[in-house]
């Protein structure tokens, strides 16, 4: 099995047929994909596994396709056979000799204060290791590292106001500690399993065609400010809104099952929120929050507080 | 696992497991080996992010949306427990409707949960998986006996559970909006109107999902058991369990499709909410959070404290350690058993079987016991969404009351998670969320030992567990897994 074209453009496209996203890959380079694997380690911090579950939504490729053809997951606490030490020496023992070379993908967030004992990840020769202290060594070594997730990106929840644990983003955890291996942020709580995909597929492909370090070059180039891939985060939901129209006419829901008018007034925060969602939709296109409900913003820096109180707007 | 694990004079042998893999969250495992079996054990919850406190001082309605974030797996469960506990606060009754459509997202969200569990979470714990990351390195001694033929077909259902669990999403999120963490769930009821396309869209969905949890999953369950036989005599625990009763049927509350009840020292009794406690003697919380019913109560972390050694409160009833989850319901319950168990259970096991119960206490409260109770109920899901959600949801009718928040008030909300009883309490002054209290399921069944020093329900089903070899102590984690921690 290896990725098709096909396979390329649904993943880029969402369930609007296709503009955009399918421009950034190079369908001559798809052929040559089997022939980069790369090593991949996901580590859990603060959260909660819905980046994990949501991943394993992924429709094209399959999430099977993934695991088996496109990348050698090594180490991931939900669904590797191994446990203990076993796996957690196994994690050290491949970015040992993969070092420089492998991809750390971070969900969650990681708690600083006493000394990071708020999450403990493994054990190995009785020294236990917190989420802190991996955090810096796995990302160290790593080509790049990629933050899924609002929690890991940018603190999320655990991080919010009245957390007592310390809790703060990988990004800013890597920055304060000197760490320079270049960041992908895929937010979203959790983000579409597309973008965690064709976040990663975009890498290998970069990476494949001009070497690891021009393909790393052309990933930084497609991130904006708060360090996210502008295929998927690069338009506001707002802007892009089906129900725009309705916002500039005034024309507002008072409940949520009014579904003809625009959720400004119920509390939609499409309007601070930057991603592709009102194209690609959710969970094989069946729906998005605002057709359903409303936006709360997940996708931003400042999930959940500033966008809290949910339902009320502005 | 330890490799430098010797054993010391009096025969003992410590060994950890951490991280335990395959389940959601952080968990370390620790026991002591003696001839060959655990003597004893701890379980300890490594990670701690404080909801409680986060949820002070917010909008009431927001506590739907970020609880739901506590857990990826079952957010929806989180988020009908808090949405019940809105209700009860802002003392609003939800249309027929309203309910209807709740109990077709959430249980789409059973199914779902539950085949991840058993094929995504436990069934590497009895199939080889291919021979490449993630599904290797392993223990040495494994301890897979399916033959090859068997196996393949294993993995065959590995890949196919992997879509149609992902289908059960999509169900979910037809009327949720999106998964995980949906936004189609407030107080008052639901956020959408089933349209009559939307419910074509739901029932052609479910019928894949139905056909695959009958013919499929169940079988598998029975079959995989069959070969692992001696599995239904290790992990049996305290034998006491616990239901709160899930999927409401009627707009009053009193009657769920699946029962309330307690079963404790081989006696059942009726629930009463008013005998629940937590208790904190060996958590890394301070010991005013102790002995306190969720009404009083409160979640201050101290990670210095001596002596604990887990992030999780010990929950007990009438203060004893109770297991939650899909055995504790069924075994409450005791529903018939499917056609194919009835079948299964007499040509693979020779146990002549008609009602849950019939099973017996020792071989139910099992580490298989736990998968069989998990696969009868996800055919007793599909069943209510078949015959009875689906033909009583109204396209068109309203699925949502309006209400306001109270200036104060408190509500609870009681449900069953796919893995075990939730609770969420919440109480509002001036408007907003003064105290936010959570129970789930995790913390029934993987806390610590509590202030009477009494083992958590897991710590005391992994006594007596066989490990033969300590390099692979394969049981161990077998056992833990089966509960879905």
């Amino acid at each position: 099995m290896s990725l098709t074209r096909r396979d390329f453009v649904k993943l880029c496209t969402g369930t609007v047929a296709g503009f955009g996203v399918s421009q950034m890959f190079n369908p001559s380079v798809v052929q040559a994909l089997e022939k980069f694997v790369p090593h991949v380690f996901w580590i859990q911090g603060q959260g909660c596994t819905g980046c994990s579950v949501s991943l394993l939504n992924s429709v094209h490729p399959s999430i099977a396709k993934v695991l088996l053809d496109v990348i050698t997951l090594d180490f991931h606490p939900t669904i590797m056979g191994s446990e203990g030490e076993v796996a957690w020496g196994h994690m050290t023992d491949v970015a040992k000799e993969q070092k420089g070379k492998y991809i750390v993908i971070f969900e969650g967030s990681v708690p600083v204060a006493e000394n990071g004992h708020y999450c403990i990840l493994g054990e190995k020769d009785g020294k236990e290791y917190t989420m802190l202290e991996t955090t810096l060594e796995m990302a160290k070594n790593a080509a790049v590292v990629v933050n899924v997730g609002t929690c890991a990106a940018y603190g999320g929840i655990p991080a919010a106001e009245g957390n007592v644990t310390g809790s703060t983003s990988v990004t800013k955890v890597l920055a304060d500690n000197g760490i320079k291996t270049p960041v992908v942020n895929v937010p979203g709580c959790p983000p579409h399993p597309d973008w965690m995909i064709g976040t990663l597929v975009y890498a290998i492909n970069a990476i494949e065609e001009k070497g690891l370090e021009g393909g790393l070059g052309e990933v930084v180039k497609i991130l904006d400010s708060e360090g996210r891939p502008t295929p998927f985060f690069g338009e506001n939901i707002h802007d892009n809104c089906p129900y725009l129209s309705k916002f500039d006419e005034d024309e507002f829901s008072k409940v949520f099952t009014d579904k003809e008018n625009c959720r400004y007034e119920l509390g939609c925060k499409g309007p601070s929120a930057n991603a592709d969602c009102f194209k690609r939709k959710w969970n094989g296109g069946v729906n998005w929050c605002v057709e359903n409900a409303v936006c709360l913003g997940c996708v931003e820096p400042g999930f959940p507080d500033e966008m809290s109180p949910f339902y009320e707007a502005g | 696992m330890s490799k430098s694990s010797t054993p010391a004079k009096d025969g003992k042998i410590k060994i950890a497991i951490d991280p335990v893999s395959r389940i959601e969250g952080h968990l370390k495992a620790e026991v002591v080996v003696k001839d060959g079996k655990v003597v004893d054990a701890w379980l300890s919850g490594g990670m701690y992010r404080g909801f409680e406190n986060i949820l002070v001082g917010r909008d009431p309605r927001d506590a739907a949306q970020l609880t739901q974030r506590l857990c990826g797996v079952c957010p929806t469960a989180h988020s009908t427990a808090a949405c019940l506990a809105l209700d009860d606060a802002c003392d609003v009754k939800i249309t027929k409707n309203g309910r209807v459509t709740r109990n077709l997202i959430f249980g789409a969200n059973y199914l779902q949960s539950h085949l991840l569990h058993f094929y995504h979470l436990a069934a590497l714990d009895f199939v080889r998986g291919p021979g490449k990351a993630p599904f290797v390195p392993r223990f040495d001694q494994p301890d897979l006996r399916l033959d090859e033929k068997t196996n393949a077909v294993a993995v065959d259902q590995y890949i196919k559970a992997l879509e149609i669990r992902r289908i059960c999403h999509e169900m979910v999120a037809l009327f949720g909006g999106k998964m995980p963490h949906i936004s189609g769930q407030v107080v008052g009821g639901t956020t959408e109107i089933p349209t009559k396309e939307k419910l074509a869209e739901y029932a052609s969905r479910f019928k894949e999902v139905r056909k695959f949890v009958a013919e499929t999953y169940l079988p598998t369950v029975y079959l995989i058991g069959s070969v692992y036989k001696d599995l239904f005599k290790i992990g049996g625990g305290y034998k006491n369990c616990m239901s709160y009763g899930v999927f409401p049927m009627d707009e009053e509350g009193t009657k769920t499709l699946i029962d309330s009840g307690v079963y404790i020292d081989g006696k059942d009794e009726k629930f009463n909410p008013a005998l629940i406690k937590e208790f904190v003697k060996y958590s890394w919380f301070e010991d005013s959070c102790s002995d306190l019913h969720p009404s009083k109560g409160k979640t201050i972390p101290d990670v210095h404290k001596e002596g604990a050694y887990s992030f999780i409160k010990a929950s007990r009833y009438n203060k004893k350690p109770v297991e939650v989850g899909p055995l504790a319901r069924m075994w409450i319950h005791n529903p018939e058993l499917s056609e194919i168990g009835k079948k299964q259970l007499k040509d693979l096991y020779g146990i002549k079987a008609v009602k849950f119960r019939d099973l017996g206490e020792d071989l139910a409260f099992s580490l298989m016991g736990r998968h069989v109770a998990r696969a009868e109920e996800a055919l007793i899901v599909a069943d209510a969404i078949n015959d009875t959600w689906l033909k009583e949801i109204k396209a068109g009718e309203d699925t949502y009351v309006e209400s306001k928040v109270p200036v104060t008030g408190e509500g609870i909300g009681f449900t069953e998670a796919p893995r075990g009883s939730l609770l969420h309490y919440i109480n509002i002054q001036d408007s907003k969320v003064a105290n936010y209290q959570l129970m789930p399921a995790t913390l029934w069944n993987t806390n610590p030992r509590d202030d009477m020093g009494q083992r958590g329900p897991v710590e005391e089903a992994l006594i007596g567990c066989p490990v033969p070899d300590t390099g692979s102590p394969v049981d161990i984690s077998r056992i833990i897994r089966s509960f879905d921690p």
